[in-house]
């Protein structure tokens, strides 16, 4: 019976997923780490959920793990575009579907009956954090290399804004991850087929 | 301590690391503390046994060679880091080195000499006043620290390349390695050697470098890291032997390209 189920996630869309994960998982927390080095805020993130040690093995981490995620996000966004899914899964998108869905969903009663579609406020939150990854990356160039992208760094204003907006956007992409993993907790079977795609 | 600029609130933990280091001084207990150090974060990652942590730091220390050249590639000799008007100079410039503001070293003007050595066809030692008679320039540019805070100043002195043909420099070869009255050293490419902005840098705001940046003189490049610009810098020498640095033998990125 399950083997009628259809494919919801394709091999190549959990592949990437489970990538970036790790990706993620090693950017943020060697990403603190650095952070504390110079913190522009009034706090520090403890040095428990942070990794490499020092700053140094912080940097050696984040500068290893920006390929992968670069890598692997490049090759996502590639297949999602080029076998369209990236057009069927999340769009059209509305702002009166994204209110009505989301006002649904605050009240429990948003249907899951057809794991094939994504509701509006999911298709806003996934093309988000899409958004915000290539934020992430591209104020992240600016840091890592502020002189070779003129451009880049004129874009988000200098090395100083750029800190500040990697933060920021760090920090949103923890917000989506923290909505994201409370919702697999509410519905575990998403776990299952973002593992066996169904 | 390390003084910060006033902006940055809170114990620093490059600061404290740097403290720590200074205060392990076996090069095994260094080795054996940073390698459980970084075991702490691993395991709490992935659960990986300790035998395996020697394989992922030696794979993160390939990584970083690979970002090396990855930096090479990137790396525009013709490209300059922006400048800015006087106005934008950060004050006090914040001072920052592997040592405490207590340890800054002092060194004496007139039995300073500049040794030359390496692949160069001219290695007399120079006088502090030899170098100040050379051609001066002065830049206004920001200094990045790995650490991740950035301040403006302003740096003058001769420009690198015109030097390194002044002393007939082989400049085929592939490092520039500095050895500073502080103990510290590090080592450039040489394409960053040759680059317009970078400079034997001999005056402050206008004014004598003081010790806390670098008497009598110190490497200014604004298109690297700040832990590559070596102060009171007392010898040069061009190499094709990788030297290797004080920070990047511990783990810091040795191209440090911005």
């Amino acid at each position: 019976m399950t083997d009628s189920m259809p494919t919801i996630h394709p091999a190549w869309l959990r592949l990437t997923h489970w990538l970036n994960v790790i990706a993620v998982v090693i950017l943020v927390m060697s990403g603190w780490r650095i952070y504390n080095a110079a913190p522009f805020f009034d706090f520090k993130f403890a040095s428990e959920i942070t990794l490499g040690g020092w700053l140094g093995g912080a940097i050696q981490w984040h500068f290893a793990a920006m390929w992968l995620l670069a890598a692997n996000g490049l090759i996502y966004l590639l297949l999602n575009a080029g076998t369209g899914r990236l057009w069927t899964k999340f769009f059209p998108l509305s702002p009166r579907a994204i209110v009505t869905d989301l006002r649904t969903a605050l009240r429990g009663r948003l249907s899951h009956d057809d794991p094939q579609q994504y509701n509006s406020v999911q298709r806003l939150a996934y093309l988000f954090v899409m958004v915000d990854s290539v934020l992430l990356v591209l104020s992240g160039l600016v840091l890592w290399k502020s002189v070779q992208f003129p451009l880049l760094r004129e874009l988000l204003g200098d090395y100083e804004t750029a800190r500040r907006v990697h933060f920021f956007a760090m920090a949103a992409l923890v917000g989506f991850v923290a909505v994201h993993l409370a919702m697999v907790a509410l519905l575990p079977r998403t776990l299952l087929t973002m593992i066996r795609g169904r | 301590m390390i003084r910060k600029s006033p902006k940055l609130a809170g114990v620093d933990a490059a600061a404290v690391i740097k403290e720590a280091l200074q205060r392990i001084d076996v090069p095994s207990r260094r080795k054996f503390l940073q390698s459980s150090l970084t075991l702490g974060g691993l395991s709490l990652l992935t659960g990986c046994s300790l035998v395996e942590a020697g394989g992922i730091e030696k794979a993160l220390m390939k990584i970083s060679r690979f970002n090396d050249a990855a930096q090479a590639w990137l790396f525009d000799p013709s490209r300059l880091a922006p400048t800015y008007p006087e106005s934008m100079i950060t004050r006090p410039f914040p001072f920052n080195a592997y040592y405490g503001a207590d340890k800054i070293r002092q060194v004496d003007a007139d039995s300073y000499r500049l040794e030359v050595t390496g692949l160069v066809a001219d290695k007399h030692a120079w006088t502090l006043d030899e170098l100040r008679a050379l051609p001066q320039t002065d830049q206004v540019t920001r200094h990045i620290c790995v650490e991740g805070w950035s301040a403006i100043g302003k740096w003058g002195g001769v420009t690198f390349s015109s030097f390194l043909a002044r002393i007939g420099a082989d400049t085929s070869a592939k490092y520039v390695g500095f050895k500073c009255a502080d103990d510290y050293y590090t080592s450039i490419d040489m394409p960053t050697a040759l680059h317009p902005q970078t400079q034997l840098t001999l005056s402050y705001d206008g004014a004598t470098l003081p010790p806390k940046y670098g008497f009598p003189m110190k490497l200014r490049m604004p298109t690297k890291l700040g832990y590559k610009n070596p102060k009171h810098i007392q010898a040069i020498f061009v190499t094709n032997t990788y030297p290797g640095g004080f920070w990047e033998d511990q783990g810091y990125n040795w191209f440090g390209g911005i």
